[in-house]
């Protein structure tokens, strides 16, 4: 069980910042996850962890320990490669094996860890093949148990699942999840992915340029984004950009240029601020067309017309325009909305975020 | 080569004549010291051969020291200047040999060692190392970095992980170029002719001696030093076919 903390870590290339005066703790047992685009420091951060890279001010501390000046090599730390980085010339038990050996570890013990080990990943009867015998996902697993098997004080994963099939990914996030739960190893986990960030997280670090823009649990992050930038990385996000007129009770009122009118919930914005809404594709509720609708109040009903139609499956996926706007929507299927139909739409104010940039 | 073989084994071949009128082995035995003979240029190239045999072999183990760990550093760190560097080593190619080695000649006769065997294997390591240290250079830089990060991450330092990891992964392209760094050494001929004069008698100094008019003998030595190199590359072909095979991961 062990404790990571970086304090005020910052990295520079040239002009280019790549990590901007970040700190960030993470707690015995959890799961956190740095999310966010290419470019936004996430793997920057994960080789100063590791300490393939010197940070150029700032500290790293393992349960207190300094350990910014410590070789990768004696820091205690697994890691996991996104392209796995398995030994070719050795197989499955000796890439295993191989740190274990480093400790000088007797030979029975190896054995037996390496065993426990490839119990783990559910890979026992591989021990004797080599990489290029194994698929993506299976080396992915051995990568995984090497990293594993030496017990490490924190555990790193590079973007694990970024080589692997769509329907491999999804499967190996649960997978990657139970073997957390049971090992319970501090885990840093870097991705670009925010599904697979909401599936396995315990916390969400979502950073761009090098800065961090919020973080907290996965539903928070998705329920109340902190601003713009978060909003638009999860989930499916449109815009609707406004003015905020006026404050109303609990409620915060934004006003478009072409004179609609939306009730949301802003944090500590006032009025006259630039501001946009962020509307995701399940809070958008079709209301039947009949006249003598007075659900919920007389505000954030509003006329649509129905631009684009695709069948998905699960849902009907729709882009409706609203006056100058387009918002993504979704129906059941049986609820077909076709193309060019106008329909009448109620937006929930109490999950209408209203952040600024 | 038909050309060469023919005329290793012609007793009588005048022009114009296609085809020798007459063939023995008597040129190989001649070579081979087996026979003696009276015509112009014909000794035995036993000795020769051992003795280039044996500086190719030192040339070998002394190149590659140097070239291994030059190579490495190369590769993996950023040395300032160090494409320059690599550069540098490839120069010598682009001059034309004699100058240089009659400049070398004069330094070498200076400090005692025109004539000498270490003579001849110091100009042998510097034209190995040529290309020696650009093949080690190159096959250590195929080496995917994170398989080296790897290594450190699970507990080895930057020693375990070069014997361990490395090395093993490098073994390949290493012995491509020592046996290069063989080959060369074996054909060597300028400058081991200019340094190497009139105490030490390579093979291919016998085989400059006896060209030109003793047609025959000249063609067994060339088929002797050609041999090595036929063998060598056949069996790189298939070394390095199965370590491809084997991939890298």
């Amino acid at each position: 069980m062990s404790n990571l903390k970086l304090l005020s870590i910052v990295k520079k290339y040239g002009r280019v910042i790549a990590v901007d005066n970040l700190n960030l703790e993470v707690k015995d047992g959890e799961l956190v996850t740095l999310l966010g685009p290419s470019g936004c420091g996430k793997t920057t951060t994960l080789r100063i962890i590791s300490g393939f890279l010197s940070p150029d001010r700032g500290d790293i501390y393992i349960n207190d320990r300094k350990i910014t000046d410590i070789p990768p090599e004696k820091r205690g730390i697994g890691l996991v490669f996104q392209n796995y980085a398995l030994w070719p010339h050795m197989t499955v038990f000796q890439n295993l094996a191989f740190g274990l050996q480093m400790r000088k570890t007797p030979r029975d013990e190896i054995v037996e860890r390496v065993k426990q080990g490839l119990k783990t990943v559910r890979l026992e009867e591989y021990e004797k093949r080599y990489p290029r015998e194994l698929s993506g996902g299976q080396q992915q697993r051995v990568a995984l148990a090497r990293a594993l098997v030496l017990e490490p004080d924190i555990l790193l994963l590079d973007e694990p699942l970024s080589n692997l099939d769509a329907l491999l990914r999804e499967k190996m996030r649960f997978e990657i999840a139970r073997i957390h739960r049971e090992s319970g190893v501090t885990t840093i986990y870097v991705t670009h992915d925010q599904t697979e960030a909401m599936v396995i997280s315990d916390r969400i670090v979502i950073l761009n340029k090098g800065k961090v823009m919020q973080e907290g649990k996965p539903k928070e992050i998705y329920e109340k984004p902190a601003n713009k930038f978060v909003a638009s990385f999860m989930g499916n996000t449109s815009f609707i950009e406004g003015i905020v007129k006026e404050i109303d009770g609990n409620y915060t009122i934004l006003e478009t240029a072409d004179g609609l009118t939306i009730h949301g919930i802003g944090n500590g914005i006032k009025r006259g601020d630039r501001a946009v809404i962020a509307v995701r594709p399940e809070n958008v509720q079709f209301l039947p067309t009949s006249k003598n609708d007075s659900r919920e109040g007389y505000f954030n009903i509003f006329s649509a017309k129905v631009e684009r139609e695709s069948y998905i499956g699960e849902v009907f996926d729709y882009q409706l325009k609203i006056k100058n706007w387009s918002i993504r929507a979704k129906s059941s299927v049986a609820n077909e909305k076709p193309r060019g139909s106008e329909v009448k739409i109620y937006l929930d104010p109490d999950k209408m975020p209203i952040l600024i940039e | 080569m038909t050309s060469l073989v023919l005329w290793s084994i012609a007793d009588k071949w005048f022009w114009p004549n296609p085809v020798p009128q007459s063939i023995g082995l008597d040129y190989w035995k001649q070579a081979l010291g087996i026979q003696k003979s009276l015509a112009i240029g014909a000794v035995s190239i036993v000795p020769a051969f051992f003795l280039s045999l044996m500086i190719a072999v030192i040339t070998v183990v002394i190149a590659m020291a140097i070239a291994i760990p030059a190579g490495y550093a190369l590769a993996k760190y950023k040395i300032p200047f160090g494409t320059f560097i690599l550069f540098l080593f490839l120069m010598p190619n682009a001059f034309p040999q004699q100058p240089i080695f009659v400049n070398l000649l004069d330094t070498f006769t200076k400090i005692g060692l025109a004539g000498t065997v270490p003579g001849v294997i110091i100009v042998h390591i510097l034209v190995g190392l040529v290309f020696g240290v650009w093949i080690t250079s190159a096959t250590f830089k195929s080496i995917p970095v994170q398989l080296e990060e790897a290594a450190r991450s699970v507990g080895a330092n930057s020693l375990k992980t070069f014997f361990r990891i490395s090395l093993p992964l490098a073994a390949p392209g290493l012995l491509a170029s020592s046996v290069f760094v063989f080959i060369t050494s074996l054909d060597e001929f300028t400058g081991t002719f200019f340094i190497g004069l009139p105490f030490v008698i390579t093979l291919p100094m016998t085989l400059y001696s006896s060209s030109g008019y003793n047609m025959q003998f000249a063609s067994v030595i060339a088929i002797i030093l050609l041999i090595p190199s036929i063998l060598f590359m056949t069996l790189i072909q298939r070394v390095l076919k199965a370590e491809y095979v084997g991939g890298m991961g």
